[in-house]
């Protein structure tokens, strides 16, 4: 661990275990760039962190306008945390709109700094505000820091050759450097990336290095911080760390694949939110043979991924909600003609274009029906940003080992949000197998549809291979010769044989794991990006004496195969979801248990408190549970 | 298209066998209704294969949806018959990945320019190094007989009882538009002219766009008679041919040229002097369009090759600049891991 250097301790300091910070600001403000800087400081100083980033709908929402406000929450800890905070302990304020919009979050008591100099009749007049909150009362349930940040920032940069407006620029410096201090942190960090991202700009590089020491040194001379906090280091499994954002990690496993399987990586995708920076990741990899390809449209980027496919190579396409619906023809003549591909789904809040920034669950059904037809896809989703990262690897073992589609599911909130992971070494990542056709001798035909009889994958013949060569399409084939099949019992055959191969996949992933007591009255079952909610929530439900386990499903279809029995050892199943109960409907259709679903479709992760809520209710310790939708904040709120 | 390679995935670099054009008819029974135009174009192209001298496991023929799509079944070598108007994306997709292998896309006037026509502009703004054949038979035969993005207009079919209401698109000057740099016409009764083209599509490299008119006999019969009828064709088309004046006639004594942006004919022109000389390889499509756009009864139909022009494919441009960023970086994928901040917890 790093050892911080010199900070002054001359105040009072509170110990913490857990400190959840949001900064939020104009999108102009940086406060995106303020929140990571922060991240990256406290993980090097050894916390466990979780963070959610979030940025306004509108690119360019008027400046100091309430949807032009930009948020970045983080929370570190000294003890193992899944989840970014319920709720900040403390709000930095770049401006009356940033303040309207996520006070309403902040913890009663909670800090709030803010910018006082942008508190002008203007900027309150475009945050609706009718009289201003810093003189009204409006605050009194949280401790005030009012600040003149923009103006002392620019005293800080008087003499510096650059325009007003560019100096203003550096308030986020200042910021940062405040709450540096404020939290007993070291500039250094940020020192040294500020430093190598601005060499090219020397003007700027020290505009904002003054910045961020004159609010350092501001917080050590001002008088309006009555003591500082500290948040010790976690106990944290030793190795080299980083920061890995979902969609780093998705791009990252997928390149992992290529690696470990030997075959050269192609990536077809078409721009969409929240998954472009997949595309991004993916296309700055051409050192290592893979191929990006913006594609035209969706429909295109799926069609080009199972050209590559048919053509022996990894073959990738990405995409979210929306996409995917444009995706599912062509995805399905990957499931008809059985070939080895991977879709990854960021999801996001539908229907239609919904709320592209904002975070849901809500493609489950549409991944695992949303074509015409018995189109059985494999289904996989990671639970953390960083195991992204490792379902990605196994998004492609399963495609190549029994020749399907599969899709792995991540959403928003995922794939924007980061936390530390542990660099894998590589020599330990999985090695991916994968088989092209073995020439047939002269005396017979090559079927292409002549089944491996463990895994029922049909042979990889591809283009270039000698003595292979045959047709395949969207129209139903004979599973003994290949030729167009028109005949009842062939489709049927076929039908079965298609499902069966997703179906036999069970034999390859792991069991479902329980965290928790092995049985008990309550197991709260979940998918995807809710599990750090769900197993604090449930972690915090047993300190407190509840008899309650969680189990976290990374394999989505096929199932593990000892759900059934884990359902069963529980008086109560709840199933906690980012959608209107889509898992609950495949899972009280399959296993005729009466779990519960639980939806907040709200855009927004769950919070931990929302999830012991719940459990309270159906432990009958409480009343029927109502969620505390906020205000229009960006971050939390409900 | 692509050159003579020999590159298998397992690698062998051989000599190419000599083969024929038996070795390209595949064992299925050809489905189409007797006396289609298809019949014609398949025997052309099979006829035409082994002169490329390209490995035989490294063609590969893709199609859409549509009579004119079942053609990939018919030939023997790898094979796709995918999904309406999107056979363009697939081979987009494998010819991006094993740019080493020669792709033919088979489409026509509804699965090429109707429900596929965002991805023909954008395959021939790439300029992918694939050949593109469009059977035009100006209506939707498997379908059963609806009027096609090409049909005339006015045209009784069974979904426009009354005539049309559509104006018609033109493929070639679509093509042009989209920066295409091989662009002909042929014609499925013009056997020798059709394997010409063919060939020479085959053997362009970038994306090569064939329109054959073909006739469907079941739902547009005679569609291409006016002026394809073997009595009357020298008079009513004119044989494109670069460096050439465009002349037609039995005698080819009648001729074309330009009256400022406006195609005319001359009759009987006595010498070559003010006809227009055909430029292929003009980097301007603008007058090869105007060819495009000539139709029968005012004007002979052009047939032949409109363009032949040289660009990067993007295939080649591809294999570029992955092949130099692996010489300028070192690529090492336990540093790739590492990359960005990175701290040791002891
Ligand atoms: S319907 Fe027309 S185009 Fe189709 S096979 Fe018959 S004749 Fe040919």
């Amino acid at each position: 661990m790093t050892t911080e250097s010199e900070v002054q301790r001359e105040r009072a300091v509170e110990k913490l275990d857990r400190v959840t910070i949001r900064f939020a600001g104009d999108s102009g403000d940086g406060m995106q760039l303020t929140g990571t800087q922060f991240t990256r400081t406290s993980a090097v100083f050894g916390n466990d962190i979780a963070t959610l980033p979030d940025f306004p709908a509108e690119i360019r929402a008027p400046t100091g306008s309430l949807p032009g406000v930009s948020g970045f929450q983080l929370s570190f800890a000294s003890t193992d945390i899944l989840t970014p905070g319920d709720q900040p302990d403390a709000l930095i304020a770049m401006n009356p709109a940033a303040l309207k919009t996520n006070i309403g979050d902040l913890r009663p008591g909670g800090l709030v700094i803010v910018d006082e100099d942008e508190f002008t009749e203007s900027n309150l007049k475009k945050a609706a505000y009718i009289s201003n909150p810093l003189e009204d009362g409006t605050l009194s349930k949280w401790q005030v820091v009012r600040i003149n940040i923009t103006r002392q920032n620019e005293l800080a940069l008087d003499g510096l050759p650059l325009p007003a407006k560019q100096k203003f620029q550096s308030r986020n410096f200042y910021a940062l450097g405040l709450v540096l201090w404020l939290y007993g942190r070291s500039m250094e960090t940020t020192v040294k990336w500020a430093t190598d991202r601005f060499r090219r700009n020397p003007d700027v590089l020290d505009a904002n290095l003054r910045a961020l020491r004159a609010g350092y040194h501001f917080g050590e001379t001002t008088e309006l911080f009555h003591h500082r906090f500290e948040v010790p280091a976690a106990e944290v499994q030793p190795g080299t760390y980083r920061h890995i954002s979902g969609n780093e990690a998705t791009a990252l496993g997928c390149l992992a694949a290529s690696i470990r399987s030997g075959l050269p990586l192609v990536y077809s995708s078409y721009p969409i939110t929240p998954a472009s920076d997949v595309l991004h990741e993916l296309s700055k990899f051409k050192a290592f043979g893979v191929k990006t390809i913006q594609a035209e449209d969706e429909i295109a980027a799926m069609g080009m991924t199972v050209g590559i496919a048919y053509g022996g190579q990894l073959a990738l396409t990405g995409t979210s909600g929306p996409g995917l619906a444009l995706k599912s023809e062509a995805l399905n003549l990957a499931v008809m003609t059985e070939l080895p591909l991977v879709v990854i789904n960021v999801q996001r809040a539908g229907p239609s274009t919904g709320m592209p920034t904002k975070t849901e669950q809500s493609d489950l059904l549409q991944a695992l029906f949303g074509r015409n037809g018995d189109s059985p896809v494999a289904v996989v989703a990671p639970a953390t940003p960083s195991d992204c990262f490792t379902m990605a690897i196994e998004a492609f073992r399963l495609a190549l080992k029994y020749m399907v589609p599969v899709i792995l599911l991540s959403d928003g909130y995922l794939g924007n949000g980061s936390e530390p992971w542990k660099v894998p070494v590589v020599d330990d990542l999985p090695v991916i197998e994968y088989h092209y056709a073995k020439p047939v001798d002269g005396s017979r035909e090559f079927n292409p549809y002549e089944r491996d009889p463990a895994t029922l994958a049909r042979p990889w013949a591809v283009p270039g291979q000698k003595g292979l060569m045959h047709r395949i399409g969207g129209i139903e084939k004979s599973g003994e010769t290949g030729d167009i099949a028109y005949d009842a019992g062939n489709h049927h055959r076929m039908t079965l044989a298609r499902l069966g191969k997703v179906e036999r996949m069970v034999q390859d992933i792991p069991a479902l794991e329980v965290q928790g007591p092995p049985e008990g009255d309550l197991l709260v079952l979940g998918w995807g990006s809710t599990y750090g909610a769900i197993t604090s929530g449930c972690a915090r439900a047993r300190k407190s004496g509840k008899r309650v386990a969680s189990a976290h499903l990374r394999y989505l279809n096929p199932l593990p195969a000892n759900l059934g029995e884990v359902l069963r050892n529980y008086g109560k199943v709840l199933i906690p979801e980012m959608n209107t109960g889509q898992l609950s409907l495949i899972i009280r259709g399959k296993y005729l248990v009466d779990a519960v679903p639980f939806n907040k479709i709200a855009g927004q992760p769950f919070k931990i408190a929302e999830i012991e809520g719940k459990i309270d209710e159906l432990l009958g310790l409480s009343g029927p549970y109502e969620f505390q939708f906020g205000p229009a904040s960006v971050l939390g709120g409900g | 298209m692509t050159t003579a390679t020999t590159g298998s995935p397992t690698g062998a670099d051989e000599v190419i066998p000599v083969l024929t054009r038996k070795d390209f008819v595949s064992d299925q029974e050809v489905r189409w209704c007797p006396g289609c135009g298809d019949y014609a174009i398949l025997a052309q192209m099979q006829k035409m294969l082994p002169e490329l001298r390209i490995p035989h496991e490294n063609i590969v023929f893709i199609s859409g949806i549509g009579c004119s799509s079942r053609f990939p079944y018919y030939m023997e070598t790898y094979g796709f018959h995918s999904i309406h108007g999107r056979a363009l994306t697939l081979a987009t997709g494998l010819k991006t990945a094993r740019p080493e292998l020669a792709v033919f896309v088979i489409t026509g006037d509804g699965d090429g320019l109707s429900i596929g026509g965002n991805h023909l502009l954008h395959a021939m703004r790439r300029n992918i190094d694939i050949t593109v054949v469009l059977f035009n038979n100006r209506i939707y035969g498997l379908t059963k007989g609806q009027y096609s993005p090409t049909s005339e207009m006015g045209k009784i079919t069974k979904s426009s009882p009354y005539g049309t209401v559509e104006q018609p698109l033109h493929p070639l000057r679509v093509a042009l538009a989209a920066g295409a740099t091989f662009v002909a016409r042929s014609i499925d009764r013009d056997t020798k002219h059709l394997e010409e083209t063919l060939y020479r599509a085959a053997t362009h490299r970038g994306t090569s766009f064939v329109e054959v008119y073909q006739n469907c006999v079941i739902f547009n019969d005679g569609a291409f008679d006016s002026f394809a009828d073997k009595e009357v064709r020298q008079e009513r088309m004119v044989y494109l041919e670069h460096g050439q004046p465009l002349r037609f006639g039995r005698g080819r004594e009648h001729g074309i040229r330009m009256n400022g942006y406006v195609p005319e004919v001359v009759r009987n022109a006595a010498d070559d002097g003010g006809l227009l000389v055909h430029n292929a390889r003009d980097a301007n499509p603008v007058l090869a369009s105007i060819l495009g756009e000539m139709e029968y009864p005012d004007f002979p139909v052009p047939i032949g090759v409109f363009r032949d022009v040289e660009a990067p494919t993007y295939n080649d441009l591809v294999e570029k600049q992955v092949a130099d960023a692996m010489a300028r970086e070192a690529a090492n994928f336990e540093d790739l891991l590492h990359s960005g901040e990175t701290w040791e917890i002891l």
